[in-house]
């Protein structure tokens, strides 16, 4: 392996300003939004007089936002290799000096090493998902007692965004950090097979972000996630931020989709077949699967709101020929599969870490594919669940009953290799697998109270309630969360080289764990007594329960706290080097050096097992055989 | 270490401020509650005087929305919709009606409910109904099946009033209704005309803000 | 196996003959009875799913667990064809009989759903027809069997089979009216039709179920369902407050284009 070497040259600060970073970015973000912002008030027309009485201008709004990002792309440098491209440049030195780099400052500047670009998802996903977290705790705060606390006003907005954050940076929360990092690692490549594009997704989605949390400068938005028409057309300038963030959020997921299912499917390492992927891999094809086709449509939908509410196109209004049914079934055309999107990953983490702490084969790994693959194809059939009682196709809901609780049986195959997995292992309880056990107590809980939703009869009662509330919470927190921090803990010290404070994790993960059950359970009964979502007001005699909820949330709050503590200890106070295979796993990403090469391997690896080759039956293979010529 | 240290310290700082900024600014901004005139006796009293603008004017967050405005005790106008009443209390309310009519989308409110009567008295005169297409707002309280719609200006009266708060030499309706308040709590009342002009179905921005169209009851 | 069986039997007659009557809704209609019903059914069947994984897990945890510091291999079992096919068997057979059984409920009576303007499931026998309009932020109630009669308050005669149709003047809301084990979307434009079989009277809860702006949250109330002689001098008496508005209201229809519809001024 020869690298080009360039010397290390340190020009003064002014100079490091100038040019494509984050700073720049900034700057041309703000100019791109003004002048946005002043073009969208030169735009006048008949149609758009009712902008006087308003004091709304949501067309510039909309430019403010578009230009804003186009700004901050811009300024980042993500225009840079297009344009040197169509300029006849050739590809510059530039490039492979910015692959590179080891200055930190490439965790905060414009860099295409999907090592770097994982790390900077990691981060800034955990941002953002901090935020919701915090208005999570403002919601339980508020509903301490049966009066409100906040306004109604704010109080919605506090729920808006804390749905729609969460929903809008969990959906990249394992394929962004997880994906990016690890994907090319586990299948023998250098990298994903558009490191530009992958750089794209996640400035993307960080400019998302910005542009959700501006909503409260425009008077927020009363919609909650879902934004149903036609509320979305009465509410303030604050609802064009909840469209700009959730059309990013949508393109920046069909982008990393097709990276990663272009990365899978055309830069396997030799020898590794499609029975041999690990099984994180099968749930990222899956999930990215969802992603490409599902995200588009929440894309269009959100274009047509946004169509609404400027050109007066009337999709969602049924009084201007259109329909809010309409709405209705286009977002949970999306919203369903959306579920799947968030929840597959953690299957696939959940499967992936198994072995190594049982230290066994995964059991059933045809059957955990097809549990995963099943579950992607049959969530586009399922989407009017969400909508049982709202007069549309009445005569459907049969087939939806039908089909919803059909995909119970591709869950219940993930359920099956899990346990299948632990069976005459010999399991270390370490805080990954702590979490992953976790996941199977909490689906458990979550997949079932999911089958009183999808039967009619209880769904009459459970819909729009805290029930369905609590099993949603259920499945993503308790599902998708609890795996996201099996592999923080798990990957993390591959990922920073270094370790992270066992003790401070166990500490973590058994607050969290029973202060998440703890807040959630009550949640069930809660709406089985009628609580409906979404209100700021209960009857007197759902205090108790809501203040025991409360409480519980507020040390759910703390355990992450405790997560957060642990992060800045190991990894900025103590920074104790992290062994190169700490949990002696077999799998290939392992079996790179740490800290992870920027090359990644020095030689292509060629695979002649599958994944998970534990247990006593035979002695485990040499991963990374010498023997191989170095290819692509 | 030290540096890294400061870091962290200055990054929690920031993010604490901007939790506190977002809690104390935005959160929990709402309109002061004012409190009625109120008299004691065997059944306390109390009187409640607002009014409607078409928009408020200029000084106001908000110049072009239609709004209530409400006396305080000094006999000034305030912006605010969030009035403090006395429980068990017969409450004397007079809406001085300065905007024009927007017409109700369910003509059963055109019938006053819930006031002292189920009747209310416009420009002096007792009504139990009025035309549906006249009406400018009303002022309803949900939980006490309170409803009374307000008859609006009409579009060709002189001397319109475009600046809050109007003074009585501006063309006006005057009505006036009661109604007894139960026992304490935290009651919501709203205007159910779709009056917020330029809004789809007239019943955005104004109609969905406190301290516009839609307010609170304190009754303590 | 042995210990899930042992779990199972001892959980299945707790779930059902405790647990089950105080699942909700209650058994205040038909259709609420049928729900609890459901409720419990469900309950009941997934119970034995549950003491299954519990069990296995726990015992996993408890007797394949690492006993020294050393990193040891487990069994090299890579599957079980036995296994995989019986669950597979056994969890389709539940989720046919979930869906079967899910369907005969609704057949029944629609479960107390909105049904759409085309109902699929008409129970059958005479009918009053209540209408609920849902506006921002309220319900009311129309009556067209009493010449129109619009009131802010819903009651119902006892022992009736009430057909109800929801609709809305503006924004999506649902009419969930707890204790009658109803709810269904208002959409503007739209016609919902549920049917309920009331039962001995008594109080209801009425909440807004559909996220509907800024007063959502504050959009509740209480129905009654009251005895047949209560509701007639109840009609009487709403009959003589709305006589005035008469002359204004339009004639009763499943749905309302109210004015103004575009951009009010």
């Amino acid at each position: 392996m020869s690298t080009v070497s360039v010397p290390a040259e340190r020009p003064p600060l002014l100079r490091r300003l100038v040019g494509f970073n984050l700073l720049t970015a900034v700057i041309l973000a703000a100019v791109g939004y003004y002048a946005g912002w002043w073009l969208g008030h030169q735009i006048t027309a008949p149609s758009l007089a009712y902008f006087a009485d308003t004091s709304q201008d949501d067309v510039a709004l909309f430019l403010a936002y578009t230009l804003g990002v186009v700004g901050f792309l811009v300024g980042i440098g993500l225009l840079n290799y297009p344009v040197s491209r169509m300029l006849g440049r050739p590809s510059s030195i530039h490039d492979l000096k910015e692959h590179q780099r080891t200055s930190w400052t490439r965790y905060i500047s414009l860099c295409t090493d999907h090592k770097v670009v994982g790390l900077q998802y990691l981060i800034g996903i955990g941002f953002f998902i901090f935020l919701g977290g915090v208005n999570a705790m403002l919601i339980r705060f508020e509903l301490l007692r049966p009066n409100p606390v906040f306004p109604p006003g704010q109080y919605l907005t506090l729920v808006g965004l804390h749905g729609t954050m969460m929903m809008g940076m969990m959906t990249s929360g394992i394929l962004g950090p997880f994906g990016s990092y690890f994907l090319p690692l586990m299948i023998g490549s250098r990298r994903l097979a558009f490191p530009r594009l992958e750089a794209l997704t996640f400035w993307l989605l960080m400019a998302g972000g910005v542009v959700l949390m501006s909503t409260v400068f425009y008077g927020g938005f009363p919609t909650g996630w879902t934004g149903y028409a036609p509320l979305n057309d009465q509410a303030n300038m604050g609802m064009d931020a909840y469209i700009a963030f959730f059309a990013l959020v949508g393109i920046s997921m069909t982008l990393l989709a097709f990276n990663m299912l272009a990365t899978v499917f055309t830069m396997r390492a030799p020898g590794l077949t499609w029975g041999r992927l690990p099984i994180f891999v099968w749930s990222i094809v899956a999930t990215a699967g969802l992603n490409v086709l599902a995200a588009p449509v929440l894309v269009t939908t959100l274009t047509m709101v946004a169509l609404d509410r400027t050109a007066q196109t009337g999709f969602f209004l049924s009084t201007q020929g259109g329909s809010q049914f309409l709405y209705e079934n286009l977002f949970w055309f999306f919203g369903h599969p959306e579920v799947y999107i968030l929840a597959i990953p953690g299957f696939g983490i959940l499967l992936e870490l198994l072995p190594v702490f049982a230290r066994k084969p995964l059991w059933g790994y045809r059957l955990g594919v097809a549990g995963m693959l099943g579950v992607a194809l049959m969530s586009f059939f399922v989407w009017q669940h969400h909508l049982f009682v709202s007069g549309i196709n009445a005569d459907l809901r049969p087939f939806y009953m039908l089909s919803t609780e059909l995909i119970s049986l591709p869950t219940g195959f993930i359920f099956l290799c899990a346990l299948g997995t632990l069976w005459r292992g010999k399991i270390r309880y370490d805080v990954p697998m702590l979490f992953c056990l976790g996941w199977i107590f909490n689906f458990l809980i979550g997949g079932l109270s999911g089958v009183f939703l999808s039967d009619v009869p209880s769904d009459v009662t459970t819909h729009g309630s805290f029930f369905s509330m609590a099993h949603f919470h259920y499945t993503i927190v308790g599902g998708l969360i609890f795996t996201f921090f099996a592999a923080v803990y798990y990957w993390l010290p591959k990922m920073t080289a270094v370790e992270l404070n066992q003790r401070l994790g166990k500490i973590h993960f058994w607050i969290m764990f029973i202060s998440f059950n703890s807040t959630f359970a009550p949640l069930f009964a809660i709406g089985f007594l009628g609580q409906p979502r979404r209100v700021a007001t209960y009857p007197s005699n759902l205090q108790f329960l809501n203040d025991w909820a409360s409480v519980s949330a507020f040390v759910l709050g703390f355990s992450i706290l405790i997560f957060l503590a642990n992060l800045i200890w190991s990894l900025v106070i103590v920074r104790h080097p992290a062994e190169e295979n700490p949990w002696h796993s077999k799998s290939l990403e392992w079996q790179v050096p740490t800290p992870v090469p920027s090359y990644d391997f020095e030689r292509i690896p060629v695979i002649d097992s599958d994944p998970y080759p534990y247990g006593v039956e035979r002695p485990p293979p040499a991963p990374i055989p010498a023997i191989t010529p170095a290819g692509r | 270490m030290g540096y890294r240290i400061a870091a962290i310290v200055a990054g929690t700082a920031a993010i604490v401020a901007v939790l506190v900024w977002y809690v104390a600014g935005f959160l929990t901004i709402a309109p002061s509650a004012v409190a009625s005139l109120t008299t004691k006796g065997a059944e306390p009293t109390a009187e409640l005087t607002l009014q409607t603008v078409a928009s408020l004017g200029s000084g106001y967050t908000q110049p072009t929305w239609v709004s209530y405005l409400v006396k305080d005790k000094n006999g000034k106008w305030q912006h605010s919709t969030i009035f403090t009443l006395p429980a068990h209390a017969l409450v004397h309310v007079t809406v001085y009606q300065y905007d024009g009519n927007s017409g109700l989308r369910n003509p059963f409110l055109a019938r006053p409910q819930g006031t002292v009567g189920d009747v209310m008295q416009v420009d002096g005169k007792t009504v139990d109904v009025v035309d549906p297409a006249d009406a400018s707002h009303t002022f309803a309280i949900a939980a006490y099946h309170l409803v009374v719609p307000l008859v609006g200006v009409g579009d060709n009266a002189k001397n319109q009033c475009d600046q809050a708060p109007c003074g009585l030499d501006k063309a006006h309706r005057t009505i006036t209704f009661s109604f007894r308040t139960g026992g304490p709590g935290h009651y919501r009342w709203q205007c159910f005309v779709p009056c917020a002009a330029g809004f789809i179905y007239g019943f955005g921005g104004p109609m969905q803000s406190i301290g516009y169209m839609d307010g609170f009851l304190n009754v303590v | 196996m042995v210990l899930t069986a042992v779990a199972s039997l001892v959980a299945v007659p707790l779930v059902v003959f405790v647990l089950g009557p105080h699942l909700p809704p209650g058994k205040g209609t038909d259709q609420a009875a049928g729900q609890v019903t459901d409720n419990t059914v469900l309950t009941a069947v997934m119970t034995p799913f549950v003491c299954f994984i519990l069990v296995f897990l726990a015992y996993s945890m408890i007797f394949f667990r690492r006993r020294g510091s050393e990193i040891e291999e487990g069994a090299a079992i890579r599957g079980n064809p036995r296994a995989q096919t019986a669950w597979i068997v056994i969890t389709s057979a539940t989720v046919l009989f979930f869906a079967g059984y899910g369907t005969w409920a609704l057949l029944q009576s629609g479960s107390g759903g909105g049904q759409g303007h085309d109902p699929m499931s008409v129970p059958s026998g005479p009918k009053l027809a209540v209408q609920v309009i849902a506006q921002q932020w309220q319900f009311s109630y129309r009556y067209p069997s009493y010449g129109g009669l619009e009131t802010s308050q819903l009651m119902l005669p006892a022992n009736r089979l009430i057909e109800l149709h929801v609709t809305s003047l503006d924004a999506v809301h649902s009419f969930w009216a707890y204790g009658l084990g109803v709810k269904a979307d208002a959409t503007l434009g739209a016609d919902n039709v549920v049917f309920v079989n009331t039962r001995a009277p008594r109080p209801f809860d009425i909440h807004c179920a559909e996220l509907c702006g800024l007063f959502h949250g504050y959009m509740f109330d209480k129905g009654g369902v009251v005895d047949a002689s209560t509701f007639a001098a109840w009609i009487a008496k709403q009959r003589e407050v709305f006589q005035a508005v008469a002359r204004y209201m339009p004639a009763y229809a499943t749905t309302y284009a109210p004015d103004p519809q575009r951009r009010a001024g």
